[in-house]
């Protein structure tokens, strides 16, 4: 009889899988009540590094041009679909699904980061514009990336949301920080193994695993953070997080678990810029 | 010569040419029934490459009806999604490939290496990595909801950049949900025939890409086949008026890239070196077989003689010569065909009166060679200012002031490209907002991007290819 | 003579006329001719090329007598098991250094190898003209035959373009006919390839020999692109004056590749003339060991 190496689950900063600072982890049962896992419990200060991370890769991505972002992005859902196994069972784990109900998620899953990563170059042109201004002037608005986004993730499934929280994001030019939904821990960090291994640079993407209400508080009033997606806050706390994020006006919104642009330009901001046209 | 570069030579050895091509229909090579075979030949050295076949009007007809059944029978009832990643897969395919199509490519055309390597075939692959990101996405594209694809396209292609005018017409066409049958020019028709490998090894259901090689005729089967629903045309404006008189009486929607005489504008304060460069771009690369060269450089007057010079001196860096060496900036002409047609037009540049200036070169023995030139004294009658030369042959042109850049930069049928010159960004938008083109290239030149439309106002022809704009032409409207 | 006096508005008028430089196409024009292919007898005849045009440096705080000796040795014979590859173009070292690397070469029979001395307040140029004077004295009096000197950056950026001037001019008559003046624009803090074009004439107007791109303590150093701008700069100086002035790039030049790149350049902007240690040559200190 073989003994099977388990896999331990830590964060995912910097390109790094560091544990907590704190130590600290937290025991994660699976559908039927059995022992699964002890991932991290990430701390304040995971939280700070995570972002410290972030703010220096986030440039970087920005100024990557669209077609750039696609095809990394376009190369992690190459490497996740390599990974298949893993995530089905990870999702019939955590959610106690059949396999064929798991492997139908990880489709969806890997076709909508295909869908997502086929976004990047047509943002532009589909949000942006030029503006028929009276006078003689060139006039255009483009969209921008705000820069760090802090990603709470829903909880309905155990990897789409992943998908939903991450992607779009990215597809944005911004960088991430997602705080992986208490319950639905794993596949989060085997997709930033994904991530690891598919040239995405260090700080893009940031995985925390934790107690979400415990760092709801922390994200909102870290003043280094951008825009928060709150999807996976509960309603209560989601008004907290409003309240103090507002103390640096970052832009937060929480989203349907849908496919939309929406969650990729809710996150750019709008630059206008006028020219003079004459001799 | 102090400092000599020794040949640099790119292997061959990449590429499997076979000695005959059969025709590529519903997912196989099939012979044609009695078609005849022609030749393909290395315009540096007139070897012979291969022999592929004349396909005849019952092998179109056995195309598109495999492409219409592919279209009702798969392609139609898959999903956006699933259709981007066919195309993902062929983008990465083309990645994979790149070093043989590039190679393969730079023989059959005769350009030189570094180009294919360096532009053509990257830029192919963005386009399909482009378009996929499209399939599902059309929703978006402010067409309406769920905007519908014609179904069968025909697609012609010219055989100036063999494997990117391909990526460009078959990419949005699958993206949108059509199926195809391309004709590649008869003198580049290699390339094609290794992208329908690449369309087998992707698992393309068979039916949806469809390659027929053939000439003028098999160009006109297809134009005239009642199962084509859309035709897109590349190529000279001559031949792009005869296809739009064929399909006038037909509901058939047609596209069109034509021919140009892009004016390049250079006003007194522009960059100089980099605006050299950038002449250069505009008339020798690609040997001047663009559609959107700029063959015509308008020059504000009291910089003339400061350019000219800079330019004679630029001129004569450039390395004529094997189009394999990656050191060679500038490869063969296409075709003897051509060859005769830029010595005429040249020619007549000197019955005219203009002044011809090329730098000393070396010109190989075998294959087809023109050195680059520049023609001065050219006036606005001159045939040499107004017809397409299609070849490394730059009209120089004098102005004073910028309306008057403006006015002989407008004054011909043509309208496909146009360059800007100058350090002023308030000029160099008043002058894009005055030049009748539709791409304008402001202190850069030859510049694509899948991103980008590209396509010709008046005789250049019409509709756009790339980026948002060139979706439309492969979706239904509810005009016609 | 380009400009009618060396006044502030004169200087300013005749930077103002040169032609802008457009940073993307530069860029572009100088990555282009990186992709040239140098192989086989063509590679084997620029590698030596080079190795006669590098200035062989060594300028830390820490440098010895005895460091700068194996320099010296080195300089004069390269590769030690190959006595066909020639010797470098120059050793440059800092000022009190001069006399020890002087008497070194001479010694082991590099007595043709001049010795350059970094001079003027090097690297930041930050003193008086008066210690800038003299400084150069020194260096010349213990036998340096070649002035590296920097620019008052700081000056140029503000505006005060005659300062930059004057010293150049200042220096340049201290070297007269016993020293040949390399003027540092360090192209690194000018940052825009105007700057650069402007900083070459300027430097070319006042007298400069050769015009150098770095200190190498600065980074970005001898980019593609910015000696692209300077060997436009020296061949239009040509065309107007008949006079060439000579390029150095200098600071991150480290492998054989980059060597043969720079030489591509020199080739195919300013012409072969310039494929000469006389005038140009190629600051570096690890390059010599690729």
């Amino acid at each position: 009889m073989r003994v099977d190496v388990r896999k331990t689950y830590k964060l995912f900063i910097g390109g790094q899988f560091p544990r907590s600072e704190s130590g600290r982890s937290y025991e994660l049962l699976d559908a039927k009540g059995n022992f699964l896992a002890n991932p991290a419990l990430a701390s304040r200060k995971d939280l700070r590094d995570a972002v410290v991370a972030a703010r220096a890769a986030s440039e970087k991505w920005a100024s990557a041009s669209a077609f750039n972002r696609s095809q990394i992005l376009y190369r992690v859902a190459e490497v996740m679909e390599g990974r298949r196994e893993q995530f089905v069972s990870e999702v019939m784990a955590q959610e106690g699904v059949t396999k064929a109900q798991a492997i139908k998620q990880v489709d969806a899953a890997i076709d909508l980061w295909v869908w997502y990563a086929g976004w990047c170059d047509k943002i532009p042109t589909i949000f942006g514009s030029t503006n028929p201004v009276s006078g003689s002037f060139y006039n255009f608005t483009t969209p921008e990336p705000v820069g760090v986004v802090a990603a709470f993730i829903d909880g309905n499934s155990s990897l789409i949301d992943i998908v939903h929280g991450i992607a779009p994001i990215l597809a944005g030019g911004n960088v991430v920080i997602a705080i992986a939904n208490e319950e639905y821990p794993l596949c989060a960090i085997t997709l930033s193994e994904v991530i690891a291994t598919s040239d995405v640079p260090g700080g893009v993407v940031n995985v925390l695993t934790g107690r979400t209400e415990e760092l709801a508080p922390w994200v909102a009033s870290h003043m280094d953070i951008d825009g928060v997606d709150g999807s996976g806050v509960e309603p209560a706390a989601y008004e907290a997080v409003k309240r103090d994020g507002a103390d640096n006006l970052k832009r937060i919104y929480r989203f349907k678990a849908e496919g939309s642009p929406q969650r990729i330009i809710s996150f750019m901001e709008n630059k206008t810029v006028w020219h003079p046209i004459g001799i | 010569m102090k400092f000599e570069y020794a040949p640099a030579p790119e292997s061959t050895a990449i590429v499997d040419i076979q000695s005959e091509y059969n025709l590529f229909i519903d997912g196989k090579f099939v012979p044609s029934k009695g078609g005849k075979r022609f030749e393909t030949i290395n315009p540096s050295n007139e070897k012979v490459l291969s022999r592929v076949t004349q396909a005849t009007s019952a092998d179109v007809d056995k195309a598109v009806k495999a492409a219409t059944e592919a279209y009702r029978k798969t392609w139609s009832k898959l999903t956006g999604t699933q259709r981007g990643k066919y195309l993902f897969r062929i983008a990465r395919i083309l990645q994979e490939r790149a070093r043989e199509f590039a190679v393969l490519e730079s023989m059959d055309n005769g350009k030189p290496i570094r180009e294919t390597r360096d532009t053509d075939i990257p830029l192919a692959a963005a386009h399909f990595f482009y378009h996929a990101g499209w399939a599902d996405k059309l929703d978006y594209a402010g067409l309406g909801k769920n905007p519908k694809p014609h179904g069968v396209v025909g697609q012609i292609i010219p055989w100036n950049f063999p494997m990117l005018m391909l990526a460009w017409k078959v990419a949005p066409a699958l993206a949108t949900g059509n199926t195809v049958v391309l004709k590649p020019a008869e003198t580049t028709p290699l390339t094609a025939l290794l992208f329908a490998e690449v369309c087998q090894q992707a698992d393309l259901p068979k039916g949806v890409v469809n390659i027929l090689t053939g000439d003028g005729s098999t160009g006109a089967a297809i134009v005239n086949h009642p199962g084509i629903n859309k035709i897109a045309f590349t190529g000279s404006t001559e031949v792009g008026k005869i296809i739009a008189k064929s399909v006038a009486s037909s509901k058939k929607a047609l596209t069109l890239e034509l021919g140009g005489k892009g004016a390049n504008i250079i006003f007194e304060d522009a960059p100089i070196d980099e605006t050299v460069e950038g002449i250069i771009s505009g008339i020798f690369f690609n040997q001047g077989h663009v559609c959107c060269a700029g063959s015509r450089l308008l020059v504000q007057e009291n910089i003339k003689d400061e350019l000219l010079e800079k330019l004679k001196r630029r001129m004569s860096l450039i390395r004529v010569g094997d189009p394999l060496d990656k050191n060679t900036d500038l490869g063969a002409i296409n075709s003897q065909a051509q060859l005769m047609k830029i010595r005429e037009l040249a020619e007549s540049g000197d019955a005219e009166g203009a002044q011809r200036w090329s730098p000393q070169c070396q010109l190989p023995e075998k294959g087809f060679w023109f050195p680059p030139t520049f023609f001065t004294g050219v006036s606005q009658a001159h045939r040499i200012a107004r017809e397409e030369i299609f070849g490394p042959v730059l009209s120089v042109i004098t102005f004073r002031t910028p309306s008057e850049a403006i006015e002989k930069a407008n004054n011909t049928p043509y309208g496909l490209s146009a360059g800007i010159w100058t350090d002023k960004g308030s000029r160099i938008l008043w002058s894009a907002q005055q030049l009748k083109a539709g791409v304008i290239w402001a202190n850069t030149f030859n510049k694509f991007d899948p991103a980008s439309p590209f396509g010709g106002y008046k005789e250049s022809g019409w509709g756009r290819e790339g980026g948002l704009h060139g979706l439309s032409a492969y979706l239904k409207g509810d005009f016609s | 003579m380009l400009l009618t006096d060396s006044s502030e508005s004169s200087i300013k008028s005749f930077l103002k006329n040169l032609s802008p430089v457009d940073q993307v196409g530069a860029d572009a024009r100088a990555a282009m001719l990186g992709t040239r292919s140098i192989k086989t007898s063509s590679k084997l005849w620029a590698i030596d090329t080079a190795i006669s045009m590098i200035d062989l440096t060594t300028l830390e705080g820490a440098d010895t007598p005895g460091k700068v000796a194996a320099l010296c040795t080195k300089a004069v014979r390269p590769d030690p098991s190959d006595s066909s590859v020639p010797h470098v173009g120059a050793v440059c070292v800092y000022n009190d250094m001069v006399k020890i690397a002087r008497e070194h070469l001479d010694n082991n029979g590099g007595k043709e190898i001049p010795v350059a001395a970094v001079s003027t307040a090097f690297p930041s140029g930050r003193a008086s003209l008066d210690v800038k004077k003299r400084d150069t004295e020194d260096a010349i009096a213990s036998g340096a035959t070649e002035i590296d000197m920097v620019i008052d950056r700081g000056a140029f950026l503000s505006g005060n373009l005659e300062k930059v001037f004057t010293e150049i001019v200042c220096i340049k008559d201290i070297c007269g006919e016993r020293a040949h003046l390399k003027v540092i624009l360090e192209t690194g803090e000018l940052v825009t390839y105007d700057n650069v074009r402007k900083a070459s004439f300027l430097a070319m107007a006042a007298g400069a020999d050769f015009i150098k791109t770095s200190t190498g303590k600065v980074s970005p150093a001898a980019t593609a692109p910015v000696v692209l701008v300077m060997l436009e700069a020296v061949r239009d100086y040509f065309a107007m004056t008949g006079k060439r002035i000579g390029v150095k790039p200098a600071g991150g030049i480290r492998t054989t590749k980059d060597a043969i790149k720079q030489l591509v350049l020199v080739n195919e902007t300013a012409g072969p003339d310039w494929l000469d240690p006389k005038l140009f040559r190629i600051g570096a200190s690890a390059l010599l060991n690729d």
